[in-house]
């Protein structure tokens, strides 16, 4: 690759001055003339009948505009096809405290709120669903959803199980066999912007400013319950102020502001209160395991069998997906010649859940890393070696068919190992050190809702003026707007500042798929890499000509604000002269990569990236307390196309990782959220978070941008479990569960000092019958046919 | 807002207003406003200061932090008729994208900002405490910005970029 001159340099983002000044337009700060305010009434009860909506005396109160309820609105939408179970106003019953019943436009926020309490709602309370194991039993009063839609026993929504490879001849071939269960608990995105959308109806088009993660699903979800065609509806993302995952739901919000605005032809806006956004949640799902691995005397991996029952919470959200993504990322970090994976999600009366940083792959993650460190300590190993000796190799393809590209996690490992000193560890009471690694994907091989259209697409414009990029990429904080300037500018000679942006805006910029899932910078980037080369193409082809040059055109440098003879500038008008304004399109779609199989085509990803991490703590054995001194993390990003955005990215994923670990936890008491404020739900603070020192490997992917692969999420992975480790380290009992506070490792000393089993954690895993597995054939480790190519094979087989 | 609150809202008292006289970044402003109206929404909503942020509204997150007399204050838990005679600072006057506070030069070139949204706030809580320690150690600087919540950084480079500028002293 010739020399690059932006990619790989720390430089600001290009919206840097925009957030250090305020100047940022955020929703909330969005204010148009006459726009009213709406209030949303909200569940009190966790499981109930909706016996009558009585909104008569909240439409008499001065100031109010209009009051919404079920009725006006009442078709099911969801961001999963298989999951359109959720109204943004409910009339037939509520299924846990916060779901949306009302909605009043008024004057104000103050006299939408009052008119709230006017609205009278009389409910049948039913006996609610709190638990995994009381959702797998017959319920008391009814199941949360109607079995016409779960089509399955009591409260189980998906239900899921394969077999890769012969599990039994796998445990047959192992000389040492263990069973454990692990219990990793919810916890929520808690971005510091609350959830807030204003919308507008003016001349039968209806245009929406949101706090989304996703512009292009939240068009679908108004197009559907509105009953507009898309072209009516124009989503606009504003400046976003967090998401980890929590803003990736088309939400009640949006569609109620929107069906306001059509109703009063006034702009309507809805801020969430802080309460509120606990309701909304969408976050990690509580998941229980049960792992069985089988290894060798060598501590080689022969077979694991891996169960996982998640608690979704109300509704589906992302849940199809997720009840995957518990397992099937098992096997892009360690060789598994054999796994059996099975899981259930069920509904329970809570805020629902859904994909918080890492989707799913945490949950696993944490037990699998943690059953091999009790493995290490059975066979007297050293953990870190009894997992390098199974790491996958590079360009291989796992038991269950996801292909692995480029892979630094060897390197990851020993950065982190040399760094942190981990060998030559102080070895006394109350200190210890706990290893893990992880990978994920950078972005799902697969949409969302099923075609066979492009992830990402980029489009580029050049006029006298000079050149712009267009994209419904979504800047949420991870820098998104940033990587489509560093692209452009480096195909096109130019800094990031020279680019002109317009993103995440349906009606101008063609279509990407939201910032979820990892998939910004791979697919996003691809996207621009491809329009940015196409555009320089064109403005070459008419630069030689104006120089008179012919055949070779490479001769013509394209850099540092030049082509060839001419400005940048200069090159735009020559360009402009020669072919009328320039337009380029670049788009990405991921090749198919999933084996032949149903329910292939969750967890492939065009390449994973891949963590390892080294957490440093003193653990007290009389208090309990957990205090992490140093984590030394190593992140294979591919490439990185910024070192700055990269290491804040690696940063923050630690930092949300350590607060999962320690003390997050979106818990119940008597079917109410336990603590719905930031002063109870404690997250870490500026003197909560230890130093992080962040290692960069490059091993430059062939399919990434420049080599680039993810860094928002992988990262946080190996912490939860290494911190378990580490603390297992200082005091010889294990913590089987997050968040690891002090009273559970003082329950784990208690367990040993009565001669129990040194650890504290869920004791069992509930019976329940997956059903009939997919017995799927695995496949060649060393078959890296992706795309038609394999979809031939598949077809001649 | 959940139905059936205990806390019903009262619509049919009067509201009592007050014509505030409130100096925001040296600039004089007068408000007519009910007197129970915080600062952060009079900040915002009626003086268009929309760089405060909020987060909790109830004190907890540290996001609406502006400085009174050079103090930082949380905002939201500030009512304008304490404040006749005060000299507020928000982020506005902190500097501008013309000229940006050594602090902002900073957090811009660090990527000590990423979403944003809790950046004001800890910008004017690193004002004050360069204004009082102009070279503040590590743990200082944590100790200081400990009651403002960040979710993207890990804060790490939040310090960071606090040392840089005070390694480069004021203006």
């Amino acid at each position: 690759m010739s020399r690059l001159d932006v990619v790989g340099q720390p430089l600001p983002r290009v919206d840097a001055a925009a957030k250090v000044t305020g100047v940022a337009v955020y929703a909330d700060d969005i204010v148009l003339p006459r726009m009213l305010h709406c209030r949303i009434l909200r569940s009190p009860h966790p499981h109930a009948r909706i016996l009558s909506v009585d909104a008569g005396a909240a439409r008499r109160v001065p100031g109010v505009r209009a009051v919404l309820t079920g009725q006006d609105v009442p078709i099911r939408y969801g961001i999963m096809p298989v999951a359109q179970d959720e109204r943004a106003l409910e009339f037939e019953k509520v299924r846990y405290v916060g779901d949306p019943v009302a909605a009043v436009a008024a004057v104000d926020e103050e006299t939408a709120a009052a008119a709230l309490d006017a609205i009278r709602v009389e409910y049948e309370v039913l006996d609610p669903v709190m638990s995994i194991e009381e959702a797998l039993r017959e319920p008391a009063d009814e199941p949360i959803h109607e079995r016409a839609y779960t089509r399955r026993a009591f409260n189980v929504h998906r239900q899921l199980a394969y077999d890769f490879g012969d599990l039994e001849a796998g445990f047959a071939r192992a000389d040492h066999v263990r069973e454990d269960v692990f219990f990793y608990q919810g916890s929520t995105h808690l971005p510091m912007e609350q959830h807030s959308a204003v919308a507008t109806y003016v001349d039968g088009r209806l245009t929406l400013w949101s706090s989304t993660q996703v512009v292009h699903y939240v068009h679908r979800a108004l197009a559907r319950v509105l009953e507009l065609p898309m072209h009516r509806i124009r989503v606009i993302g504003a400046a976003h102020g967090g998401g980890f995952g929590g803003k990736t739901d088309p939400f009640a919000h949006e569609i109620v502001v929107s069906r306001l605005a059509m109703v009063t032809g006034r702009p309507v806006k809805c801020t969430l209160t802080r309460e509120e956004v606990f309701y909304a949640h969408r976050g990690r799902h509580p998941v229980l395991m049960w792992i069985r691995t089988g290894v060798t005397r060598d501590g080689r991996i022969t077979a694991v069998h891996y169960r996982s029952a998640l608690d979704g919470g109300a509704y589906g959200s992302y849940g199809p997906a997720s009840v995957f993504y518990t397992g099937t990322q098992q096997t892009t970090t360690y060789a598994i010649p054999a796994y059996r994976f099975e899981s259930v999600r069920v509904f329970t009366n809570k805020a629902p859940c859904g994909p918080k940083r890492g989707h799913g792959t945490p949950q696993g993650r944490f037990g699998i890393e943690l059953q091999l460190d009790k493995i290490a300590e059975d066979l007297g190993m050293d953990p870190a070696e009894l997992k390098r000796r199974n790491f996958v190799q590079p360009f291989t393809r796992a038991v269950n068919w996801l292909r692995i590209t480029s892979c630094g996690l060897e390197e990851c490992t020993r950065k982190v190992l040399d760094a942190s000193g981990y060998a030559r560890r102080e070895r006394r009471p109350g200190r210890g050190m706990g290893f893990a690694i992880s990978s994920y994907m950078s972005g799902a091989g697969t949409a969302i809702y099923w075609n066979d259209m492009a992830h990402s697409e980029v489009q580029l414009k050049v006029d006298r003026t000079g050149v712009t990029a267009y994209c419904g990429a979504m800047e949420i904080g991870q820098g998104s707007d940033s990587v489509l300037a560093f692209v452009v500018a480096e195909e096109l000679g130019l800094r990031p500042s020279d680019v002109r942006l317009v993103t995440a805006d349906t009606d101008t910029t063609p279509v990407d798929l939201g910032s979820y899932s990892s998939r910004v910078t791979f697919m996003a980037g691809n996207a621009a890499l491809q329009a940015a080369r196409r555009m320089r193409d064109l403005l070459v082809e008419a630069v030689a000509e104006r120089m008179g040059v012919h055949g070779d055109l490479s001769e013509i440098e394209v850099r540092d604000g030049r082509i060839g003879d001419f400005s940048f500038e200069e090159a735009c008008v020559i360009g402009t002269t020669r072919f009328g304004a320039l337009s380029t399109s670049g788009s990405y779609r991921p090749p198919r990569i999933g084996g032949p199989f149903k329910g292939s085509g969750v967890g492939p990803s065009p390449a994973y990236s891949y963590s390892a991490c080294v957490v440093d703590v003193d653990a007290d054995a009389r208090t309990g307390l957990v205090d992490v001194r140093k984590v030394w993390i190593a992140h294979d990003v591919g490439r990185a196309i910024n070192p700055l955005l990269v290491a804040g990215q690696v940063e923050g994923s630690v930092y949300m990782a350590l607060g999962e670990a320690l003390m997050e936890e979106q818990a119940y008491r008597k079917g109410r959220h336990k603590w719905p404020s930031m002063l109870e739900y404690k997250s870490p603070t500026f003197v909560d978070t230890p130093a992080i020192e962040t290692f960069i490997v490059e091993t430059v992917d062939p399919e990434g941008p420049y080599g680039a692969k993810e860094a928002g999420q992988g990262p946080l992975l190996p912490v939860p479990p290494a911190l378990v480790s580490a603390v297992h380290d200082a005091l010889g009992v294990w913590v089987d569960e997050v968040p690891v506070t002090p009273e559970k490792v003082l329950r784990a000393l208690e367990a040993r000092s009565r001669g129990e089993a040194p650890r504290h954690g869920p004791r069992a895993f509930p019976a329940f019958d997956f059903g009939e597995r997919i017995r799927v054939e695995p496949p060649d480790p060393r078959d890296m046919r992706v795309g038609s190519e394999l979809e031939e094979a598949f077809r001649g087989a | 807002m959940l139905g059936g609150s205990p806390m019903l809202h009262e619509l049919d008292r009067p509201i009592q207003r007050e014509v505030l006289i409130l100096s925001v970044n040296g600039e004089e402003h007068q408000v007519l406003a009910p007197v129970h109206e915080t600062l952060l929404e009079v900040l915002r909503e009626r003086l268009g200061l929309t760089g405060t942020k909020h987060g909790c509204e109830l004190g907890e997150c540290g996001t609406c932090t502006v400085l009174v007399d050079g103090r930082p204050q949380l905002s939201c838990l500030l009512l304008p008729v304490q404040l006749a005679g005060r000299e507020i600072t928000t982020v506005e006057g902190l500097g501008s994208t013309a000229d940006l506070h050594p602090l902002q030069q900073a957090f811009a070139e660090l990527g000590a900002a990423q979403c944003g949204y809790c950046t004001p706030g800890i910008l004017l809580a690193a004002r004050a405490l360069l204004d009082e320690r102009p070279r503040p150690s590590h743990d200082e600087i944590r100790e200081a910005l400990a009651g403002n919540l960040c979710r993207c950084t890990g804060y790490t480079k939040i310090v960071e970029a606090v040392e840089l500028a005070a390694e480069r002293g004021r203006p």
